[in-house]
């Protein structure tokens, strides 16, 4: 065997990190580029649904099957990114008791635990169910962080000895003697970016394989060297309570259809979805009526959420892909399994694969096939090892002692601070400086902050998806400033001033869609709070120059320089 | 039989309490009540009367200039620029530690995430924080404190092109505060000058922290703190800490909670107590009677509906922030007395793309006629013993312009002044 091949992967999304992992861990050189921050496309606009199966198990019972099994892997090697809530399809007068039944023994023949609960336990389990709920099936169901997922499989990728660039998008395949032996990508430079060593410019990566893991922009990839692959790009809009009105997954017990899943995240509930083909995965509408369909359709199972605060909205974009010959109509009805296109066999382009389609609970199953593929193409032998070996923060995890003693952090901080970190809790909260509150929300320290910005430079939104600092009920209205202030130590102004700006347009762009009640008073503060406290609005630093000579400079003067003798006159004169 | 007064003001915050005082002065028999506490806590506790235009223009040197052009919606507009000096020396009058009057020109004061914004009223504490002053600035900042990191507020200043050299230190703050101590411990360890351990030996508060900023002067004329320099004592505990460092002190405004606009709230509650005024707090109004002319308002205490009557109301509940306008999927109301607040059938006007574009939600509010009488849909005033002031007006963006405060004081002061003339 020649020299170890390198492999380029692109994609920062769960397929793409668990690709790259997997390939790293099995001892080959592995790039992995992606256009924005880690989890940009799909991986970070999904409801956090930990799959156990049970919404496949009528329609689609392979993937039904592998659900299951990787829903089991991944509470083992991801446990810091797991919350085992438990999920419950329910069902109400008049959804189809034929359904029902088929639900309940589709979960038998795929191997997925259920078991019937009547309306009263469902009560029970989660107090707001409506009252006519008739009875429900409780499965394995599970919330889990897609951003400390993906992080945590680019960090222990790099472990491994691969090289992640964010913020790197793919502009050309190499194409030499009809063999794809490349990838030439555009890094972005400057403010508000990661800052690295190959930073600016564009740069050939030069491959001995590439992987296309980029889902909904896969077609995009395609282009470039003229091959067709047909991506069919499905919007779903998901919507955010500010707290969560259940602790269990709450499904609607019926075929298919919009607006039939609570999904318990974090600090919030979050509603979905819908299913709607798309043109371009960047460019769709995203409209009022999506949002209102979540609150009306879903309030017929938990009422409550009809008069209840949402903090944002944000649609992401199935990678749906489906063999040329099959010609579904519906988006709901393309299959959602994976597919790998070897553009060798398929379109006589050697040195490429991509994949397709899939979901997000068997990230790791497709990232194990295709590193199996791909370690076929160089003759290569290894044992996949990335369903036994636990990600960094899931190993010893144990959250039984006193993190509030221990840390000296306040207890609801402390543990949701180690719930987030898993085993780094010692590592990143270990710190010699006091560590206060930088995000009161989602209680996030600044022990964390500074940590997630070694991981990810001067990126506030990086910095946010590692954190969850201003994900929660103010949107980032109360700590923004704090957190750009963090990155001071690092960077220059110029550089803290732009990743601020980027960070308050990003959390401004989903509140939009929950701008009323509560929330719009919350935005009203926020826009105060940034607009007439710190006048952000209207910054001289970003804008003309400003005649500070002609503006009051003290009592008893207009413009120019002022006495300070007579300044501090004043001192003392007053109780204020 | 119901509680009676003359002048019943709804709302306890700057406008609210303007009007009340002014209808006060007027020598009416007022009664103030307010539910949530005051919108004050959250403001810096400058008082702006017109930092930019409508369209964005400015800073603007001199505010009163520009009001004559302002939109005829625009509250300023309403009362005019007369009465809004006017309304500016109650204010002075009423609240003597503040400063600004010397002068029409608004100044530019630094702002705790390090820009600068124009105001014409700010508290004595922050008057040696001028940007326009051109003496040399330290800032110094507590490493606990995540609201004011000084060496970025200072290298932000700098950026915006001050006429001084800035620097940014951090200290530890003396004492044995907690990481996530809250601004009021800061200020209550420095109001009771309680002695702190510093190496062993006791030292008084204040010296022990004119201490710890010392050494770090480098020839720098004035050292400004974030706003945590005591509760019930500012003038004093800057005093002594500018005599121990041989420098002014001044304090940069903050964010929420902020002491400045808890500060500006009690001298404006002592001013109304002292003119005479009726005060409750902490119940909001529930009910009320009467068709085009109001007869009693409810307020429920304990469970229980106690009506107040008056000849003349003020409503001055405040805005989105206030909940004195409130919204749901479907529109935009005023919770009170239902009053119309005109707003865009579809939810998706009210807003635009980017985070500082011209919302239109920023300027919803119950639009008036020249007297300040709330307008119903067919532009008819809804009661004819009711006007409005305050951030539950409509017809201005107090945050793009610069001129919250302002407006609050303007209208309250013309609100509370004509319903006390009427009231006789």
């Amino acid at each position: 065997m020649g020299p170890t091949p390198h492999i380029a992967v692109i994609g920062g999304g769960s397929t793409g990190a668990g690709i790259a992992r997997d390939l790293a861990m099995r001892g080959l050189d592995v790039t992995l580029v992606e256009q924005g921050n880690l989890t940009h496309g799909t991986t970070g606009r999904m409801h956090g649904l930990l799959h156990s199966g049970g919404r496949y198990a009528v329609s689609d019972q392979a993937s039904a099957t592998e659900c299951i099994e990787e829903n089991r892997v991944l509470r083992d090697i991801a446990s810091h990114c797991v919350e085992m809530t438990g999920g419950l399809f329910v069902k109400r007068p008049e959804d189809s008791e034929e359904y029902f039944q088929k639900k309940l023994n589709g979960c038998e023949e795929c191997g997925i635990p259920a078991e019937v609960v009547s309306g009263e336990e469902a009560r029970a389990m989660e107090p707001h169910l409506a009252k006519d709920i008739d009875k429900a099936i409780s499965v394995p169901d599970g919330a889990i962080d897609p951003f400390r997922l993906v992080v945590a499989n680019a960090a222990s990728a790099q472990e491994h000895g691969a090289r992640i660039e964010t913020h790197s998008k793919v502009t050309d395949l190499i194409v030499e003697s009809g063999e794809v032996v490349g990838i030439e990508v555009e890094h972005d430079s400057g403010p508000g970016k990661r800052v690295h060593g190959t930073e600016g410019g564009t740069e050939e990566i030069r491959a001995d394989y590439v992987v296309n893991a980029t889902g909904a922009w896969a077609g995009r990839i395609g282009d470039m060297a003229g091959l067709d692959i047909e991506v069919r790009p499905s919007k779903g809009v998901m919507t955010i309570m500010n707290i969560r009105q259940v602790d269990t997954v709450i499904n609607r017990c019926r075929p298919k259809g919009d607006a039939d899943i609570v999904v318990p995240h974090e600090t919030t509930a979050i509603l979905g979805t819908t299913d709607e083909e798309v043109e371009d995965p960047e460019d769709y509408p995203e409209e009022q009526w999506e949002v209102d369909m979540m609150i009306d359709t879903l309030s017929e199972l938990i009422p409550m959420l009809d008069e209840a605060r949402t903090i944002r909205s944000f649609w992401g974009v199935r990678p749906l892909y489906e063999p040329p010959d099959v010609g579904s109509d519906d988006p709901t009805d393309i299959t959602r399994d994976f597919f790998l296109l070897d553009h060798d066999e398929r379109d006589d382009l050697p040195g490429m694969t991509s994949i397709v389609g899939g979901k997000f609970t068997t990230y790791r199953m497709m990232g194990e096939q295709i590193a199996d593929h791909v370690c076929g193409k160089f003759g290569i032998d290894a044992d996949c090892r990335t369903a036994d070996e636990p990600l960094p923060g899931s190993e010893d995890f144990s959250v039984l002692r006193d993190y509030m003693d221990e840390f000296g952090l306040r207890s609801p901080i402390g543990r949701r601070s180690v719930e987030r970190l898993g085993s780094r809790a010692d590592d990143v909260l270990k710190t010699d400086g006091p560590n206060p509150t930088v995000c009161e929300c989602e209680g996030v320290t600044r022990a964390e902050i500074q940590d997630a910005i070694e991981g990810s430079g001067s990126d506030l939104n990086a910095v946010r998806i590692r954190t969850r600092a201003s994900m929660g009920n103010c949107q980032g209205g109360f700590c923004s400033h704090r957190m750009a202030s963090e990155l001071h130590s690092e960077y220059d102004e110029s550089v803290v001033r732009e990743a601020w700006d980027e960070l308050l347009q990003e959390r401004w762009k989903g509140q939009r869609h929950a701008l009323w009640g509560e929330q719009l008073s919350q935005a009203a503060l926020n826009y105060a709070l940034h607009a007439t406290t710190q006048n952000r609005d209207q910054d001289p630093a970003d804008g003309d120059p400003v005649d500070f000579s002609a503006f009051d400079s003290g009592r008893g003067q207009t413009g120019g320089s002022v006495d300070s003798a007579d300044v501090a006159a004043d001192g003392g004169t007053d109780g204020y | 039989m119901a509680i009676e007064s003359e002048v019943l003001v709804i709302g306890g915050g700057l406008g609210g309490l303007t009007s009340a005082l002014a209808a006060a002065r007027e020598g009416a028999d007022v009664r103030l009540v307010s539910y949530k506490q005051s919108t004050l806590r959250q403001a810096s506790g400058l008082v702006d009367v017109l930092g930019y235009t409508p369209d964005g223009d400015g800073p603007l040197t001199d505010p009163y200039e520009a009001i004559p052009s302002l939109p005829e919606s625009h509250p300023y507009r309403k009362v005019g620029v007369e009465t809004v000096r006017d309304a500016l020396s109650l204010f002075d009058d009423a609240v003597p530690t503040y400063e600004g009057e010397h002068t029409d020109t608004n100044a530019l004061l630094p702002t705790h995430g390090g820009s600068i914004k124009p105001t014409a009223r700010y508290p004595a504490g922050a008057s040696a924080g001028l940007a326009s002053d051109t003496r040399d600035t330290l800032l110094v900042g507590i490493e606990e404190m995540v609201d004011f990191d000084a060496p970025h507020v200072a290298s932000h200043l700098d950026a915006t092109g001050v006429p001084f050299d800035v620097r940014g230190e951090t200290i530890r703050f003396p004492g044995d505060l907690r990481a996530d101590a809250k601004v009021t411990r800061y200020a209550k360890l420095l109001d009771t000058n309680s002695e702190v351990a510093v190496r062993g030996r006791m030292v008084p508060a204040r010296e022990a922290l004119a201490q710890r900023v010392n050494p770090l002067l480098e020839g720098e004329e004035r050292v400004g703190f974030p706003a945590i320099l005591g509760d019930d004592n500012p003038g004093a505990i800057r005093d002594a800490l500018g005599d121990h460092l041989g420098v002014d002190v001044f304090e940069v405004p903050m964010g929420p909670p902020s002491l400045p606009g808890l500060r500006l709230e009690d001298a404006l509650f002592s001013a109304l107590d002292e003119a005479g005024a009726s005060i409750e707090t902490g119940n909001p109004v529930v009910d009320f009677e009467g068709e085009d002319r109001i007869e009693k308002v409810c307020i429920e205490k304990n469970g229980a509906k106690i009506p107040n009557s008056a000849d003349q109301y003020v409503l001055a509940t405040g805005g989105f922030v206030g909940k004195g306008v409130e919204s749901d999927r479907e529109g935009v109301y005023e919770p009170v007395f239902d009053c119309h607040v005109p707003h865009a059938a579809d939810r998706y006007d009210w807003f635009e793309g980017e985070l500082f574009g011209d919302h239109e939600f920023a300027r919803y509010g119950v639009a008036t006629d020249d007297d300040l009488r709330p307008l119903d849909e067919s532009e008819h005033s809804e009661f004819e013993n009711l006007r409005a002031a305050g951030s539950v007006l409509g017809g201005y963006d107090f945050a793009a312009e610069k001129s919250g405060s302002g407006v609050s004081i303007a209208t309250g002061y013309a609100a509370g002044q004509r319903a006390a003339q009427e009231a006789r």
